[in-house]
C-alpha cells in the first residue's frame, strides 16, 4: 500500500488506530481488562465515553473506557467475551494488537456533582461497573470537590464481581462506601444475596444533594431508577448509560436509534427524565 | 460560443435536440454524466453519453405496489416520475470498502482507505424531491461534526441539472411535503420541458456561475415571458396532479403519541419486512459493516453496505433483537421518516417521492397509514408518553 | 418486659407501632444470639417464630443434590426473617444460617397467632407489615428470576 494513503488516518473517522496490549488482566471467567499502549496519540476522554474496538478480521464492538481519565499513555477497556468479536478478544494477551476509534459519546456529568460538592450515588450492575470506574478514579483523585461517594454494585455471583482488589481499596477512602450484592451464591460468600434495589434500601441519601449514576443491563437500570425515584430523588438528578447495536458510533449507520436519539452521539449517558419514558415502550 | 450569456438566475431556451450538446459539454468538462435510462423495464439512473439514451417517449404508470413503463404519445424526454433508483446510489454507495488493513512483518497493522473517485458527477434529470433528498442526506452524512469522507468526496462538486416535473406520478406527494414539484435550490441548471404544438423546447434556468458557463456552450436563445409562463403552468399542472397527499400538520406529535395504536398491528399483518421501501427511499441512510479477512496473508477489510431497519439483525443486542416484531420495525421506519427525523435533523425524512409506495410488494402506502392513525385516535386523549428531543427543542408531551 | 418493648420499638419492622401493641409483642419476644455458621432454623422443621434481625446477616439456603449449596438471599440488620408460622403446616421451607454473629428478637409464632386472633387491631397492624416484607421479597425474587446479568451471545 502506498505510503501517502496513510495520510487519511485521523481524517477518516472510520479508520482505527492500531494499539498494542500492554497488560491483560483476567477479571472473571468471561471478562478481561486490556490496557492499551497509547503513548503517542491518546485523545482525552471523559468518563462514560466509549471506543470502537476492532479485532483484526473479526469486527468492531463498542466498549466503554474503564481506565483513569488522567492517564494519557494508556487506554483501558474491560470487555465481556460473549460475542463473535468479544469472545476472541478474551484470548488477547500482552503484545496483541487492537484497532481503536474514539472516544465517542456523552459523558457522566461529573461537574453536576462537583459543583456544590454534592454526594454521588453509583449503581452498577455486572459489566456496568466498567463505564463507571473512570468516575470513581476521578472522584477519588479530586476527592475534595465531591461529597460522599456511595458505590452499589450487583453481580450475578461472587465470582462475577469485577475489580475485587480495587473495591476493597475504594472503601478505605474517607466518605466512600462500597456495598456489594449478588443474585446467587454457593456457600463461601458471606456478603449480601439479593438485588441492587435491596442495596439501595440499606443506604441513606439526601435527595436534595445527591446525583445518581446507573449503569448495567437496561432492565436493572429501570428497576434502579424506579427505586431511586421512590426514595425521593428527582429524575433530573439520575443519569443512566444506554446500550444499543452500533456500527459506526458517529450517527451514520442508524442502528443505535432509540426514537429521537442516536445512542452513539446523543448518549450513551442520558439524564433519566429524557430517556426513561422511552424505555417503558416495548420494542422502541 | 454560439449561445446567449446567462447570469445566475437567468433563463434561456434550448431545443430538445440540444440536450445531447449539454451531455457532451458536461462530459468534455470532465464530468461523469449520469441520467435516466431504461433498463430491465424500469427507468434507472446510469452513466449516459448521449441524449438518445434518455427515456424519450416513455412514461411510468405508478400505483401502490405497481410500476409499469408505457409509451407516450409524444417524444417527451422527462415525461415520467421517478424510478426505483435514486441518486444516493452514486453518493452514498450501496457497497463501499471503508479500508483494508495489512499485518506487517513486525506484527503491527497498517490500514488504508482506497483513493476516492477522481471524476466528478454531473446528474441530469434530478427532480425537486430528489434535490431535497440529497440535501437531507447531506445533513446526515456531512452536516454534523463528524463527516463521512467517502460521501463528501462523491458529493463534492456534483453538477446538478434539475428537471421541473410537468406531470406527477401516481404515488407522488411532494406538494404535501413541500418539496416540489418545482426545483427551488440546490441545482446548477434547472430544465422545464415545454412540449406543445410541434414545439419541443426546454426552459433552462441557471443557479450558479458554472451552470451559466455550461449552458453558454449549448445552442440557446433568450427566454421570453411566454416560456416562463408556460413553465409555471406546467409546474402548476404537476402540482395539481399529485397521486397522493399526506396531511403533515402535527404529524410528529400524531405518530409519537400513537405508538401503541392498533393500526401498527394492522399494517404489520401486511408488511413482509422485505426492506424494499428502505432501499428505494432516497433519504434512508442506514448501513451495516462486513468484515472480510484472509488471515493466512494477514489481510483484512471492512465493507460498508446499505442496511435496512426491517431486518431482525438491525437492532440485534445480546443475543436478541430489540425490535423483534414486524410491527415495531414498520413503526420504527415510519416514525423515523415522519417524526423523529425532525428531532435528529430538523427536517422531515420524507420528500414525497412515492417510491416506497410503488415498490412495496404488497402496496403499503404510508400516506394511508398516517391518515388511518389520524382518523382513528383513541378517545382517552392522554399522551402515551412525552418524547424528549435530543436538542431539547420540541420537548413536551405529545 | 418493659425493657424489651422499648428495644422492639427501635426495630424498623415495628417502627411506629402503638405502645400497647409493642407491649403485647414483648410478651411473645425473646432475645436471641447466633454464632457465625449457626442455623436459625432448618428446612422441614416446625416454623414457630419470626426473627427481627438486630445485627448480623443470615442466608436462606437450600442444598441441592448434585448441585451443592444454593444461597437464595440474605436478610440482615433491620429486616425480618420468617413468617411460615402464619399458615399451616407451619414448616420452614429453607435453611437459615448465620453468616456472621447475629443478634435478633425471636417472636414466638404460637404466641403471635393467638394474640392476632384475639386482637384484630394488632393482627392487622402486624399482617400489614409482614405483607410489605413479602412484597419486597417477591419483588427481589422476580428480579433475581430475570437473571439480568446472564451472558447472552
Amino acid at each position: 500500500m502506498p505510503e501517502q494513503e496513510y495520510n487519511l488516518q485521523g481524517a477518516d473517522p472510520m479508520l482505527p488506530r492500531f494499539l498494542r496490549v500492554r497488560r491483560a488482566v483476567v477479571e472473571t471467567h468471561d471478562t478481561i481488562t486490556l490496557e492499551l499502549d497509547d503513548s503517542n496519540a491518546a485523545p482525552q476522554f471523559a468518563p462514560g465515553q466509549f471506543n470502537m474496538l476492532y479485532l483484526f478480521g473479526a469486527g468492531e464492538v463498542a466498549i466503554s473506557i474503564s481506565g483513569p481519565p488522567d492517564d494519557r499513555q494508556t487506554l483501558v477497556h474491560t470487555i465481556r467475551g460473549v460475542g463473535a468479536v468479544t469472545g476472541p478478544i478474551l484470548q488477547l494477551r500482552r503484545g496483541a494488537i487492537l484497532g481503536v476509534r474514539g472516544p465517542y459519546g456523552s459523558a457522566w456529568p461529573l461537574h453536576e456533582v462537583s459543583n456544590g460538592g454534592r454526594d454521588l450515588l453509583l449503581m452498577a450492575g455486572g459489566i456496568g461497573l466498567a463505564p463507571l470506574r473512570p468516575v470513581i478514579y476521578e472522584v477519588l483523585r479530586r476527592r475534595r470537590e465531591f461529597g460522599n461517594l456511595t458505590i452499589l454494585y450487583g453481580a450475578r455471583t461472587p465470582a462475577d464481581l469485577l475489580y475485587r482488589g480495587e473495591l476493597a481499596q475504594w472503601r478505605m477512602f474517607p466518605g466512600v462506601s462500597v456495598k456489594l450484592i449478588v443474585d446467587r451464591a454457593a456457600g463461601v460468600w458471606s456478603g449480601r444475596i439479593g438485588v441492587i434495589t435491596d442495596l439501595l434500601r440499606t443506604v441513606q441519601f439526601d435527595p436534595a444533594e445527591t446525583i445518581a449514576m446507573i449503569c448495567g443491563p437496561e432492565v436493572m437500570m429501570r428497576f434502579a431508577y424506579h427505586e431511586l425515584v421512590r426514595r425521593g430523588l428527582a429524575a433530573e438528578r439520575i443519569y443512566m448509560s444506554m446500550e444499543r447495536n452500533m456500527k459506526c458510533a458517529v450517527g451514520w449507520c442508524g442502528h443505535c436509534q432509540l426514537s429521537p436519539f442516536f445512542i452513539c452521539k446523543d448518549g450513551p449517558v442520558f439524564r433519566a427524565d429524557r430517556i426513561q419514558p422511552l424505555l417503558a415502550t416495548r420494542e422502541l | 460560443m454560439q449561445g446567449e450569456r446567462l447570469g445566475i438566475g437567468g433563463a434561456v431556451v434550448i431545443q430538445s435536440g440540444a440536450l445531447d450538446e449539454l451531455i457532451k459539454v458536461l462530459a468534455a468538462e470532465g464530468y461523469k454524466v449520469i441520467g435516466p435510462t431504461i433498463s430491465d423495464g424500469a427507468i434507472v439512473y446510469d452513466e449516459i453519453r448521449q441524449a438518445a439514451q434518455l427515456p424519450i417517449g416513455w412514461t411510468d404508470l405508478q400505483q401502490a405496489g405497481s410500476y409499469q413503463l408505457q409509451r407516450r404519445q409524444d417524444a417527451a424526454v422527462f415525461g415520467f416520475a421517478v424510478g426505483p433508483h435514486s441518486w444516493k446510489k452514486f453518493l452514498h454507495v450501496p457497497v463501499l470498502r471503508l479500508w483494508r488493513a495489512q499485518r506487517q512483518s513486525d506484527g503491527s497493522i497498517g490500514a488504508a482507505t482506497d483513493p476516492h473517485p477522481a471524476s466528478k458527477f454531473a446528474f441530469i434529470g434530478v427532480r425537486s424531491c430528489e434535490l431535497h433528498a440529497i440535501a437531507i442526506q447531506d445533513q446526515v452524512l456531512i452536516g454534523g461534526t463528524c463527516k463521512d469522507p467517502h460521501y463528501a468526496a462523491r458529493r463534492d462538486g456534483v453538477f446538478m441539472v434539475a428537471v421541473n416535473c410537468t406531470s406527477a406520478g401516481g404515488t407522488c406527494f411532494c406538494v404535501s411535503m413541500g418539496t416540489g414539484p418545482r426545483a427551488e435550490a440546490g441545482f446548477d441548471l434547472a430544465l422545464t420541458e415545454l412540449l406543445d404544438d410541434g414545439h419541443h423546447e426546454f426552459l433552462v434556468e441557471s443557479a450558479s456561475a458554472r451552470g451559466a458557463e455550461v449552458i453558454r456552450q449549448v445552442a440557446n436563445r433568450p427566454a421570453q415571458p411566454h416560456h416562463r409562463q408556460a413553465a409555471a403552468q406546467a409546474s402548476a399542472r404537476a402540482a395539481a396532479q399529485m397521486g397522493r397527499q399526506l396531511d403533515t400538520a402535527g404529524v410528529r406529535e400524531l405518530l409519537l403519541g400513537n405508538l401503541e395504536h392498533p393500526r401498527w398491528d394492522e399494517v404489520a399483518a401486511r408488511c413482509l419486512a422485505c426492506g424494499n421501501c428502505t432501499m428505494v427511499c432516497p433519504t434512508c441512510f442506514c448501513t451495516t459493516v462486513e468484515d472480510h479477512s484472509d488471515l493466512a496473508n494477514g489481510v483484512a477489510e471492512r465493507v460498508r453496505t446499505w442496511d435496512s431497519c426491517y431486518t431482525l439483525e438491525f437492532s440485534h443486542l445480546h443475543g436478541g433483537s430489540v425490535r423483534s416484531s414486524i410491527r415495531s420495525r414498520y413503526r420504527q421506519w415510519l416514525t423515523h421518516k415522519l417524526a423523529t427525523w425532525w428531532d435528529q435533523f430538523g427536517t422531515s425524512g420524507c420528500v414525497g417521492c412515492g417510491r416506497c409506495i410503488t415498490w412495496c410488494p404488497v402496496g403499503i402506502d404510508l400516506t394511508e397509514e398516517v391518515s388511518a392513525i389520524r382518523n382513528n385516535q383513541p378517545r382517552h386523549g392522554r399522551p402515551l408518553f412525552s418524547v424528549p428531543s435530543p436538542q431539547g427543542k420540541g420537548e413536551g408531551e405529545v | 418486659m418493659e425493657n424489651l418493648a422499648r428495644l422492639l420499638k427501635d426495630h424498623p419492622f415495628l417502627a411506629g407501632m402503638e405502645q400497647v401493641h409493642l407491649e403485647f409483642l414483648a410478651g411473645c419476644a425473646a432475645n436471641a444470639r447466633y454464632a457465625a455458621d449457626e442455623f436459625l432454623f432448618k428446612e422441614g422443621q416446625e416454623s414457630d417464630a419470626s426473627y427481627l434481625i438486630r445485627t448480623g446477616r443470615v442466608a436462606l439456603e437450600v442444598s441441592i443434590p448434585g448441585r451443592g449449596l444454593a444461597q437464595l438471599q440474605t436478610v440482615e440488620t433491620g429486616e425480618v426473617l420468617g413468617w411460615s408460622w402464619l399458615y399451616p403446616p407451619y414448616r420452614w421451607q429453607f435453611d437459615a444460617r448465620a453468616l456472621e454473629p447475629v443478634r435478633a428478637f425471636r417472636l414466638d409464632g404460637n404466641c403471635l397467632r393467638a394474640k392476632c386472633e384475639t386482637d384484630h387491631d394488632l393482627g392487622y397492624e402486624l399482617v400489614k407489615r409482614f405483607l410489605y416484607q413479602v412484597h419486597v421479597r417477591l419483588e427481589r425474587t422476580r428480579i433475581q428470576l430475570l437473571d439480568v446479568y446472564r451472558a447472552d451471545t
